[in-house]
């Protein structure tokens, strides 16, 4: 681990301008992810603003009847919020998919939206990685890729993002809000906080040089009925192969995100627009300029097949 | 002691303690963390300095240069070991490849360097500033594609053949040739390879994680060029080897060295990243097996070969092993054909040869019996021998394994299993059942231990033996105990320590058995000690603390009274095991899920019978169990060391990407252990348990899930996306 200065933040203000001011700052606060990429120096932060002091542990009711899920939040605390539980199961069932109970009574909202790709290759560093390494290559274009993303990727690189609760807030229509070095605050949609890999894969969101995230805010409850049906290799503890986020209306019309396919949480609004008609469609405009290999082409048959299962699931849930 | 004809009655009979599921007597120690791991001898070492391995970046080639500069200025680095400056050093006799490597590296992760700093923190800091330049070299990383250069191995027995396989293949009324793959597997224990080491003068004093004091002893002084009379190994405690300790590994031999050159106590553990490419693993197979059978489901051609890699100088996977012992049949052939690849070191993991072997054998019988139209469980039994297949004259010496199908079948509810694969649903769910058999050979190998009687009468056990999670101390405190005659808590037992006499240690499911026979062999030289000394006559009794002979009844501390009474003796055995075929026999049940839309499988519940001698501790010996058939679980759905063939190397080396079954995957487990006896085995007429668990596990989930889906999935792991393309349409789901 490299040596780094530390402090604890006084406000989200203060501690988004030092974050822009103090060279090689992060932001920590569960630090389930970044402490473990500093002990192996594949994060290397010169100084950490330690934020879990800050008041953003707070789920509250938002004017127009949605909810603004505080940055700190940890997911086991959201997973278990009985207004998260009735109005937008399919958050809960994300979380609780996510991770092990450990985890996620560390994890934050804030901190889960920004973790790492879990990439094997990212992970050793005796091997090229362009995320990690700008420039360096990408071993896993012609190595192990039976995880790896399948749509949104790059010649650069082709890492998944890990998150399922990012999964279910992007078919929430969830926005994220956030503070800037400015002292300035802006909402944006999450469909816009991630960034597709390109050839820039080390840059992951959109996010200003120390800005903060302060909150998620959800929008009135969807309705409809809610799935998260995760697809892994062992029964917990893995991360997805494929996941459906599904909210159904009664008509079978509805939105769709996938997870475990792409650099960020995959939804297309103009896809599901057949999701009533013809289910099957969603999943073609979804994955439609899907490149596989030989390790990851099941992920195409895999995702169809787990939207039938999350349809007959909400079908018979109703 | 030897032990030469079939064992009669004797003390242990009595079974006071013996065969009763007592507590593992080291449990409060290990729940209260006073057990001390290598990791850990605080006590004995109060200011070690820290090692951190640094593993080399390719697979294979040489090290240009080394630049050490930045390691060495960064704060609190005491010293940096490399093969430059490390002096001469040998190959233990156990080792393929060397554990520090350099110039030649010859996989990925071998060690490189060794650096020592005040802190772990520290250490594993500079590690990351060591710069390596290596000219790379192309190597063979593919099984598949080095298949074709595979050869006969010069060790072991490579082929066997009886009768005239080809001609009774052709022959045959019904045939099956199917090949299976099995990959590369890593032990993935809890603890990982950790040593601690201090040098007292010339003398190694060194605490390391490793499952055979003897060896390790031998191979320390070997590498390090020392008389093995200046090393004393201590392994008390062992979080988990699975064969991956049965070997000395570079955190031993990097400590010893760390600790020469920065004139310190050292301690090294190896990071979790470093174990899958750094350490052993069990080398993938392909297996080709071809049987014949007559339409009424007689087998009369079996047929199977194995081809694996190892490193120049490696070992095959002996995985035909079983196949020879298994089933009758007249005629019959096994090969053993060994590619060179430039991989991590293969070698021994839990049942090595059977348990990769009968995951495609005990497949090949299910294809075989669904061909015949015949019940699985039938066909075994109609195949069953009493008899070593080869030399028809060499009975075994105990074999149950219809037994245990048998009750098996009934404790299981197998008679309510519609036959026909892809028939039963449940919910989103297909259902099925399947079986396998377990076949685990029994070791026995000469083992020694000294036994004191104090003052106190308190009877201390020392011997090598380790424990590495099995229950040894248990065991063996029980065996003294039993043949003592005193309770269980008036016995100590010390263990993994090279001052104290050289057992068999733990491996090949021999150490339980052996173990015990040696403590057997003390305990009856101390009981002469004790008759003596008291000046007893005639038959003697030990039990209550009292001993009891010609009519006289003395307390047994009183032959102690003068001083301690100390034996040493070693079991060793005669000719038995060539005589009699000494192997365990079990059969495994497997009822699982596997999702109709996703592909993926769920178990539900299993249930395995062992027939393995005597069960001197069920509780003990059920862990074991429950604990291989876990294991088994993992090799049949998740567990996959995957190689990157492009660099040369297994991918997913941490505990995140090498899948092990979690709580969530593993649901009712039932144990049932036939009441038995071997009088060949040893006086302890046991024989091997922990091993024979694993046995066909993964063989038994496979035939379920073909039971389940019709899918028949010939490579492990059975991943989801080797089912997708075969189960029904997703919309039916």
């Amino acid at each position: 681990m490299k040596p780094f200065t530390y402090e604890r933040a006084t406000s989200t203000a203060q501690a988004a301008a030092r974050a822009a001011s103090v060279p090689g700052a992060k932001f920590v606060a569960g630090g389930t992810n970044l402490l473990d990429l500093m002990k192996i120096e594949i994060e290397t932060p010169a100084h950490l603003i330690d934020v879990n002091g800050l008041d953003l542990a707070k789920i509250e009711p938002t004017p127009d009847g949605g909810l603004r899920v505080g940055a700190l939040v940890r997911n086991t605390d959201l997973a278990a919020d009985a207004r998260v539980r009735r109005d937008y199961p399919v958050l809960a069932r994300a979380l609780l998919a996510g991770a092990s109970p450990q985890l996620r009574n560390r994890a934050t909202t804030a901190g889960n939206l920004l973790q790492r790709t879990r990439c094997p290759y990212f992970y050793d560093p005796d091997q090229p990685c362009n995320k990690r390494e700008p420039g360096s290559g990408c071993a896993a274009l012609a190595g192990y890729r039976r995880m790896h993303a399948i749509v949104g990727t790059s010649d650069a690189c082709i890492a998944a993002h890990p998150s399922d609760m990012a999964v279910a807030m992007r078919v929430l229509d969830a926005q994220v809000e956030t503070i800037r070095a400015d002292g300035t605050t802006r909402s944006l949609p999450l469909a816009d906080l991630h960034r597709l890999p390109g050839s820039t894969p080390h840059l992951e969101t959109t996010l200003d040089a120390g800005e903060l995230v302060t909150a998620v805010v959800l929008p009135p409850p969807p309705g409809g009925v809610h799935v998260y049906r995760k697809v892994r290799d062992r029964a917990s503890y893995a991360f997805a192969l494929v996941s459906v986020a599904l909210v159904r209306q009664a008509d079978g019309s509805g939105r769709v995100a996938l997870g475990g396919v792409a650099p960020k949480p995959w939804r297309s609004e103009e896809a599901e627009r057949a999701l009533a008609s013809d289910p099957q469609a969603v999943v073609d405009g979804l994955l439609k300029d899907a490149r596989t290999s030989p390790d990851n082409a099941f992920k195409l048959t895999l995702a169809r097949r787990t939207l039938d299962a999350a349809i007959a699931d909400a079908r018979s849930s109703r | 002691m030897k032990f030469d004809t079939p064992a009669t009655k004797n003390p242990i009979d009595r079974l006071a303690v013996v065969g009763q599921p007592v507590d593992r007597i080291d449990g409060p120690l290990k729940t209260t963390g006073t057990a001390r791991y290598a990791y850990e001898h605080h006590d004995a070492v109060a200011h070690p300095a820290y090692g951190y391995v640094v593993g080399a970046g390719i697979a294979k080639g040489t090290i240009r240069s080394m630049d050490l500069a930045d390691a060495k200025a960064s704060p609190g680095v005491l010293a940096i070991v490399t093969a430059d400056n490390a002096g001469p050093l040998g190959k233990g006799d156990k080792n393929t490849a060397l554990l520090l490597g350099g110039p030649k590296i010859e996989h990925y992760h071998q060690a490189i360097a060794l650096v020592v700093a005040e802190s772990f923190e520290q250490a594993r800091s500079a590690a990351r500033r060591i710069h390596v330049d290596y000219a790379r070299e192309p190597g063979a990383f593919d099984l598949a594609r080095a298949r074709d250069s595979a050869v006969k191995p010069g060790t072991g027995k490579p082929d066997s053949a009886v009768g005239d396989f080809d001609g009774a293949f052709a022959a045959a009324a019904v045939k099956l040739d199917a090949t299976y793959t099995t990959p590369d597997q890593s032990h993935a224990m809890m603890e990982p390879h950790a040593s601690t080491a201090l040098w007292d003068g010339d003398k190694l004093v060194i605490w390391t994680s490793n499952q055979m004091v003897a060896w390790g002893v031998a191979d320390v002084a070997k590498t390090l060029g020392i008389p093995k009379e200046k090393v004393h190994l201590m392994s008390p405690f062992i979080g988990g080897g699975f064969g991956g300790k049965l070997f000395v590994r570079a955190d031993a031999i990097l400590a010893a060295l760390g600790a020469r050159a920065a004139k310190r106590p050292v301690k090294v553990a190896l990071p979790r990243p470093l174990m899958f490419n750094n350490t052993t693993h069990r080398p993938a197979t392909i297996q080709r097996i071809r049987l014949g059978a007559t339409r009424e489901g007689k087998l009369t051609a079996i047929a199977h070969e194995s081809w694996s890699g190892d490193l120049p100088g490696g070992k095959p996977e002996t995985a035909v092993d079983q196949t020879r012992l298994l089933y009758a049949g007249a005629n019959r052939m096994t090969a053993l054909r060994l590619a060179e690849l430039d991989l991590a070191e293969a070698n021994a993991m839990r049942a090595p040869g059977e348990a990769p072997g009968l995951m495609a054998l005990e497949i090949a019988i299910d294809e075989m019996a669904q061909k015949l139209g015949i019940d699985p469980i039938q066909f075994r039994i109609a195949n069953d021998t009493q008899v070593d297949p080869e030399h028809p004259e060499r009975p075994f010496s105990k074999r149950r394994l219809i037994d245990c199908l048998n009750v098996g079948a009934e404790k299981f509810g197998w008679k309510a299993r519609n036959p026909r694969p892809a028939s039963t649903r449940d919910g989103r769910w297909l259902a099925g059942l399947g079986v396998a058999a377990a076949f685990r050979n029994n070791l026995v190998t000469k083992s020694g231990a000294r036994v004191r009687l104090g003052k106190d009468g308190i009877v201390t056990v020392e011997t090598d033996m380790t424990d590495i999670g099995t229950g040894s101390y248990t065991i063996i405190a029980q065996t003294a105990a039993e043949m003592m005659g005193v309770p269980l808590h008036r016995v100590v037992v010390r263990l993994g320590d090279s001052d104290y006499p050289v057992s068999s240690g733990s491996g090949g499911q021999w150490g339980g058995n052996s173990s015990t026979a040696g403590v057997y062999a003390a305990c009856t030289k101390l009981r002469e000690a004790v008759v003596a000394k008291l000046g007893l006559a005639g038959e003697a009794e030990f039990v209550d603390g009292r001993v009891r002979a010609g009519g006289r009844d003395v307390a047994l501390a009183d032959a102690a009274k003068g001083g301690e009474l100390v034996a040493e003796d070693a079991m060793e055995y005669g000719d038995l095991a060539e005589r009699y075929q000494q192997s365990t026999f079990g059969a495994h049940f497997v009822e699982v899920r596997v999702d109709a839309a996703t592909g993926e499988t769920r178990v539900k519940r299993m249930l395995a019978v062992c027939a393995a001698g005597r069960i001197l501790n069920p509780k003990t010996a059920r862990s074991q169990v429950i604990g291989a058939m876990t294991m088994g679980v993992g090799a049949a759905l998740s567990e996959h060391l995957v190689v990157d063939r492009n660099a040369g190397f297994f991918v997913n080396h941490d505990l995140a990407g090498y899948e092990v079954p979690v709580h969530a995957d593993i649901p009712h487990l039932d144990v049932v252990f036939l009441d038995e006896t071997d009088p060949m085995s040893s006086p302890m007429k046991a024989k091997g348990i922990a091993e024979l668990g694993i046995c066909g596990v993964a063989a038994a989930v496979a035939n379920a899930i073909h039971h389940a889906t019709g899918i028949r999935v010939r490579d492990y792991p059975i991943t989801l996306d080797k089912l997708l393309d075969r189960l029904p349409p997703s919309t039916d789901a």
